[in-house]
């Protein structure tokens, strides 16, 4: 990717213990938490797992501890803030997919967003005059009108590369804003009221999904969220995420390499896109009240801003990244005027600093590297400094 | 390649029993391996790429058989890494055909040509440097990977046994080029040597029917020449055909079976390596004409 990626002037009698300490050095400069993915890495299997479960327990009784110092309150209803970190936090997990991993520079990210938006406020406001639907039906609707429109913007702009498809997808990005302006049945600044609301009331017989209540909202978000990274955590240690990595790392060698590059990238867009307008249906709902005043150039950017502040190619670093920007403006109210200013600043710092985000983390891209891994690793534990180990053969096998 | 593929080879228990585990076998065990030497594998025919006004490649043809080395030698400039793109893709000829198993390569898109069976090194190592060692022969492996999106999403069973088998196919290419203690490694952390072994291994992991060797010995000192020319000729013994590109006139005389000579993008001789050392055509493409021969 630049000039100093070149091949590294290592002896070969380099020990592996001389590469693992360059590797670890390497880190350290990247990361805010040195070793943090290390020592992750490290744990067992079922130690991962509960720590997980404990902070998945955690996210979800956010609303009702409302703690102290973090909250947004006075300022801002904390549950409606919680709700709408967790939209920003869904859209940077799905354009993550296409700028993290792919490495496509998607500018016009609010696009697909805002695709959603219109989705389920077109098939559920009163004030559309469409055929109605439950709300529910319109997150995977809201998802596939995405996807379609991800493949075609997709197929004849992901021929071109790095600065010339940024420039395309930011064009597409104002092109629906515009659109949403100038089609009378997309009413422009008007909008449309009242977008509809998962079922269900409570005991006293108000609807539970009420625009006024976050808490439900961020609950139903957050349950998305997990489902999304599991999904995407599988399509990363995978063969798919493999031809991902290898497209952001060189195209050409990952096509000479067999990887139909052109179809995998297609694919990075689409999926990048259905979850955008997931998240654009969920925000149209938590709100109640689309028009074509959310959705600038701006929006997109402070998604860019999220995914790489999180950390690029990081799907946790994603979610805390959205969050964040979501998070910043409402608990600092004074400050919000100049959100962009601060994430600007911020955004230029932390690529000066800590060029990896805030959560830098290298993806795994074996879902049974572990083992093998490991092995490798307790083999080095045992050799001389100088020495070098030969495996047994088989000895690499990945059955967990 | 309909059968199932046993994940859980057991490699010791076989190595008691004598018998010989070639790594071919073990690293595409749904491969047919031709040992039957002689017919052209890869013929090149007529083959001329043109770049604006200056010819590149001038009408130049040739076969690659079964089970060769075969060495592709010429001076700075005279069309062997231009070739090499136009077989496996990277050109367009302007006129001309190259054919694999008598099937015509020209106009498929490069990931399909992999496919059939050319995979390529390059001159400049181009590994996946954010990837470790492991996962860029993995990468190669996908080529022959039928699962994608779907099976990875749901983690379907065909899916899970792919990934398996290609951790264990993967490790079995590093020990085989010999880098395995260094498969968790980031390839772009790994010393200069190595880059060029997992280049291989991870060229080897397409399951490539013609290996295409492209200056591999580029930057390596005699001993490690020496240990290239072993493993190349290794790779030869397990079945596979190898195109090689080199500079080192040592390193092609000592490893391959013919050898094509280019000069200025034309053909000037095709043959054994004892009668192009005496050559006088090659002799004087490499070293000039006499003096007296000028005049």
């Amino acid at each position: 990717m630049s000039t100093t990626d070149g091949p590294t002037l290592i002896p070969d009698d380099a020990s592996a213990q001389e590469i693992a300490d360059r590797e670890a050095k390497m880190r350290r400069r990247k990361g805010w938490f040195p070793g943090l993915s290390d020592r992750w890495n490290a744990l067992p299997r079922q130690t991962q797992w509960l720590i997980l479960i404990v902070v998945v327990v955690l996210a979800y009784l956010l609303p009702i501890l409302n703690p102290p110092l973090i909250t947004t309150e006075p300022g801002n209803n904390w549950q409606i803030a919680l709700a709408q970190m967790s939209v920003y936090a869904l859209v940077a997990v799905g354009l993550n997919v296409v700028v993290g991993y792919a490495g496509l520079l998607d500018l016009g990210y609010v696009a697909f967003f805002a695709l959603g938006s219109y989705t389920a406020a077109m098939f559920t406001s009163p004030d559309s005059p469409y055929v109605h639907i439950p709300y529910l039906w319109t997150l995977p609707l809201a998802m596939a009108v995405a996807m379609f429109f991800g493949v075609v913007l997709g197929v004849p702009t992901l021929r071109l590369r790095g600065d010339y498809l940024a420039i395309v997808t930011l064009g597409f990005g104002e092109i629906v804003r515009i659109l949403a302006t100038i089609i009378p049945a997309m009413k422009g600044q008007v909008g449309f009221q009242n977008v509809g609301h998962p079922p269900g009331t409570d005991s006293s017989g108000q609807p539970i999904f009420l625009n006024s209540s976050g808490t439900p909202w961020y609950w139903l978000t957050l349950t998305i969220i997990i489902v999304v990274l599991l999904a995407a955590g599988n399509l990363e240690r995978s063969r798919v995420g493999r031809a991902w990595i290898a497209i952001r790392e060189d195209e050409d060698a990952a096509e000479i390499m067999g990887v139909p590059t052109f179809k995998y990238k297609v694919w990075a867009f689409a999926i990048g896109a259905s979850v955008g307008g997931l998240s654009g249906a969920l925000f149209a709902g938590q709100v109640g009240f689309v028009n074509n005043q959310k959705f600038d150039i701006a929006t997109s950017i402070l998604f860019v801003a999220a995914v790489v502040m999180g950390g690029t190619g990081n799907k946790v670093g994603a979610v805390l990244g959205g969050s964040l920007v979501a998070y910043i403006p409402l608990r600092f109210t004074a400050i919000a005027e100049f959100k962009y200013l601060i994430f600007g600043a911020a955004l230029v710092i932390i690529m000066i600093f800590r060029p990896g985000g805030l959560l830098p983390a290298r993806q795994s891209l074996l879902a049974y590297g572990r083992l093998a891994y490991n092995k490798l690793k307790g083999a080095m534990g045992d050799i001389p400094a100088s020495g070098k180990v030969v495996l047994e053969p088989g000895k690499g096998s990945g059955n967990e | 390649m309909s059968e199932a593929i046993e994940p859980d080879i057991d490699v010791d228990a076989l190595k008691e029993q004598g018998v010989d585990l070639e790594v071919a076998e073990r690293v595409a065990p749904e491969r047919d391996i031709v040992t039957k030497v002689g017919e052209a594998l890869v013929q090149v025919q007529n083959l001329t790429i043109k770049f604006g006004g200056l010819t590149a490649l001038d009408n130049v043809t040739f076969d690659i058989n079964r089970g060769e080395i075969l060495g592709l030698i010429g001076p700075n400039g005279a069309g062997k890494t231009t070739c090499f793109n136009a077989m496996t893709g990277v050109y367009k000829p302007t006129s001309g055909k190259v054919l694999l198993e008598g099937q015509l390569l020209n106009g498929l898109p490069q990931h399909r040509i992999t496919r059939r069976g050319l995979a390529r090194t390059f001159q400049n190592i181009r590994l996946f440097g954010e990837m470790t060692a492991l996962e860029n022969v993995v990468v190669g492996l996908d080529a022959r990977h039928r699962t994608s999106i779907g099976g990875a999403l749901l983690r379907l069973p065909t899916h899970v046994r792919e990934e398996k088998t290609a951790i264990e196919r993967g490790m079995a290419l590093l020990e085989f080029v010999g880098i395995a203690d260094h498969a968790h490694f980031l390839s772009r952390h790994l010393p200069y040597g190595y880059q060029r072994r997992l280049e291989i291994a991870r060229a080897l992991a397409t399951d490539p029917k013609v290996l295409c060797l492209d200056e591999p010995a580029a930057g390596f000192n005699p001993a490690e020449k020496e240990e290239l020319m072993a493993l190349i000729r290794t790779i030869r013994d397990d079945g596979y055909t190898v195109l090689l590109i080199e500079h080192d006139m040592k390193l092609v005389m000592g490893v391959t079976d013919r050898i094509v000579v280019l000069e200025f993008g034309k053909k000037i001789a095709d043959a054994l390596p004892k009668i192009i050392r005496d050559d006088p055509k090659v002799i004087s493409a490499y070293l000039g004409e006499p003096e007296d021969d000028l005049a």
